[in-house]
């Protein structure tokens, strides 16, 4: 097989060209542009036959992305943090109208303070929003998983939009060896988009996302769509398993990493997860049972899965590049939801938020992380939630303020 | 049907298309205007609405259209006409949709998304080119949450958020000719009890391509404060008082469909509006009366010639 180095965002790309995208709205942001670029020239030069169109926001771009969903094309769309949030009344209004399209999102910090740097925090903010989410750790993954999120969007079981989650900078503008799909190939696995009934034409009048006048409706279209997701769990089961049989690759709902005779597990997501994989090396050249499961799918919630993975371990770590205020870490507070009262979930799931704004997490803190987390489940005891900071980088801030304060005081001694 | 065919009152359709029933209010100068324009514009029409008072028509599971709807969200009606369109291009084109299943994409706000919030959804539809009719009722206010100001409300109206002694301060933005300004196909302004301009307008925008932008000033008996049964009447006088100037913006060019003549004084529009009320009672406010006067005045003296 070859193999090409693409970044991440050509990835997502090329995602959107194997799945014969009819419609790409689009907007650009730091981190994504490169993908909507990239489609741009493709559709310029006629390699890709879909039709392109930059709307004035991302709020414009996911309502036409969810009405050309409704009209009954495939749809592809991406955005990016503060653009997310732009957009988040669409996002959540779209999934209400069972439109299934895909939307890759780079995952970037959000504001305030602004910065590029990627955590998840954008892409939690959509957790509740009734669109699927798959989260990609390297390049190939970004490929397969837009493919993926077609089975899964447009299946009747489920029709919801999916978003592809990858992370700004680290696989954004990262080259990794990816295998693009022979187009043949992926049309075996993806065949052409069905829209059935949910369509606009002039003989078969219809009326989409209408109001609805009390709680009793409201609850049951809110239910459908929560079913809906439930739903997804298995239609993406079949949709992986499938794509293994087209291109022998794995894509399970949770990717478990030297799992099965580990005592303490460490619990990510995204591409900081392979961070978590060397320290799990590292840690088993030490003689530490250490392994690491990584949910692929988080909405749905791969609750299940996770229970099998983490059944009988003395302790689970979560490493959240999030954090809820004062609260703590979201993907924390969904697993000890999710084990909570199960019998043979791990008594101990300590809670550590890092890689906040791109900050890198390092070999030494994962040890440390699982240190701490065996010498819980040693104790019984949980620590509270650890926001991970070194002395170093303490140290680096006192410094930035000293030349703030010295700045601000020269600015106020000036005649 | 050409626009001439439409030569008297007896021309006009009376086909009813929209179904009765809905929840607007009794006297509703909007939905006077919609019936009209509907039966002009016929079922192969899809509506993009947003959130307005006229979200309210199509109620899970009812609505009075014969054809289609999609509610989309207050700032980004536009842009589902955008995905609409967009979308039934590509089904046309690649031969998915006969093209006699097409339909015409029309965007449903009141004022409040017109002037305010969609505006830049709009501005943007329009430098795109996007082939739509954009029907705005405006009100003159935030009419479903209980007439607050918005963009659209004239000097001194009295609202629900500008009950001092002068009404709103502001001025009502110029929405005509901020449309106009991005040279679009088309640009109008019509009201529901001008039936036979509006039928003309709206069959020209019907045959027209590209962006087509109608504003229909409507009468709004509990924003504006008047009885139900003085819709009409109330419509009438904002044109013969020049409150409301009938005019198109077709090829470059603004022109003035029925120009008043003698206009009848401001005066005689604002008495039958309780929103008004505070310039007459308890005393008359004649100065500020003048004011308004001389703003219209001037508006026809800027168009004159």
């Amino acid at each position: 097989m070859t193999r090409t180095l693409l970044t991440g965002n050509a990835a997502a790309a090329w995602g959107a060209r194997l799945a014969q995208v009819d419609y790409v709205p689009a907007f650009p942001i730091t981190p994504q542009t490169e993908i909507i670029e990239t489609i741009s020239t493709w559709v310029d030069n006629g390699t890709m036959q879909g039709r392109m169109v930059t709307l004035e926001s991302e709020h414009s771009m996911i309502t036409a992305a969810g009405a050309a969903a409704t009209t009954g094309v495939r749809v592809f769309t991406a955005t990016s943090s503060q653009g997310l949030l732009y957009g988040m009344e669409m996002i959540y209004t779209v999934a209400g109208w069972r439109a299934p399209f895909v939307l890759v999102n780079v995952s970037r910090g959000l504001a305030s303070p602004i910065t590029l740097e990627p955590d998840h925090n954008d892409i939690m903010a959509a957790r509740d929003s009734g669109c699927l989410q798959i989260h990609c750790a390297t390049c190939q993954e970004v490929l397969d998983s837009v493919l993926l999120a077609y089975r899964m969007a447009e299946d009747h079981r489920v029709r919801l939009p999916v978003i592809v989650n990858l992370d700004g900078f680290y696989l954004s503008f990262t080259r990794e060896p990816v295998e693009i799909p022979a187009p043949e190939a992926a049309g075996e696995f993806l065949p052409p988009y069905d829209a059935a009934s949910t369509r606009f034409a002039a003989s078969a009048p219809s009326s989409q996302a209408v109001a609805v006048l009390g709680g009793s409706p409201y609850s049951y279209f809110r239910y459908e769509s929560h079913l809906a997701a439930l739903q997804a769990i298995t239609v993406y089961e079949e949709a992986a398993t499938a794509f293994a049989g087209v291109f022998g690759r794995q894509h399970a709902t949770v990717e478990a990493y030297r799992c099965e005779d580990a005592d303490i597990v460490f619990v990510m997501i995204g591409s900081f997860a392979t961070k978590a994989m060397a320290a799990v090396d590292r840690l088993r050249d030490a003689g530490q049972t250490v392994g690491l499961v990584r949910p692929r799918l988080l909405r749905p919630f791969p609750g299940e899965r996770l229970l099998q993975l983490l059944a009988g371990k003395r302790g689970a770590a979560v490493i959240d590049q999030n954090i809820s205020m004062g609260m703590g870490g979201v993907l924390h507070a969904e697993l000890a939801a999710s084990l909570y009262g199960k019998p043979d979930a791990p008594p101990v799931l300590t809670s550590f938020i890092g890689g906040l704004g791109g900050r890198d997490i390092t070999p030494e803190e994962f040890f440390e992380i699982a240190a701490v987390t065996r010498r819980a489940a040693t104790e019984g005891v949980t620590p509270p939630p650890r926001l991970l900071y070194t002395s170093d980088e303490y140290r680096e801030i006192r410094k930035l303020q000293t030349i703030a304060h010295a700045e601000r005081n020269a600015l106020e001694s000036e005649p | 049907m050409t626009s001439h065919e439409f030569r008297r009152m007896k021309d006009l359709p009376s086909t009813q298309l929209l179904g009765s029933g809905t929840p607007m209010c009794a006297g509703c100068g909007g939905l006077e205007a919609l019936h009209e324009i509907y039966d002009v514009l016929g079922p192969g029409t899809v509506f993009v609405n947003a959130a307005g008072c006229m979200t309210l028509l199509a109620v899970y599971p009812f609505t009075p259209f014969r054809g289609s709807w999609l509610y989309t969200a207050m700032a980004s009606a536009p842009a589902g006409a955008q995905g609409v369109r967009d979308a039934l291009d590509i089904l046309i084109a690649q031969q998915r949709l006969p093209a006699r299943e097409d339909l015409q994409v029309v965007v449903l706000t009141g004022d409040g998304s017109a002037y305010g919030m969609g505006l830049s959804a709009t501005s943007g539809a329009i430098e795109r080119d996007l082939d739509f009719i954009y029907i705005c009722y405006d009100n003159e206010g935030y009419g479903n949450t209980g007439q607050q100001f918005s963009d659209a409300t004239p000097h001194a109206a009295r609202t629900a958020t500008s009950k001092g002694p002068l009404g709103f301060s502001g001025y009502k933005k110029d929405l005509f000719s901020i449309w106009a300004a991005h040279k679009p196909a088309y640009v109008a302004t019509v009201i529901g009890a001008e039936p036979l301009d509006l039928a003309r307008k709206i069959e020209t925008a019907r045959q027209l391509k590209g962006p087509r932008l109608i504003i229909a000033l409507a009468p709004c008996p509990p924003g504006w404060d008047f009885d139900p049964r003085e819709t009409a009447d109330i419509g009438k006088l904002a044109v013969a008082t020049g409150v409301w100037p009938l005019k198109e913006y077709i090829d470059g060019k603004v022109v003035h469909t029925k120009v008043p003549h003698p206009r009848q004084p401001v005066e005689a529009y604002l008495r039958k509006q309780g929103r008004f009320a505070h310039l007459f009672e308890p005393q008359r406010n004649a100065a500020l009366l003048q004011e308004l006067q001389d703003r219209v005045d001037r508006y026809w003296e800027s168009v004159a010639g």
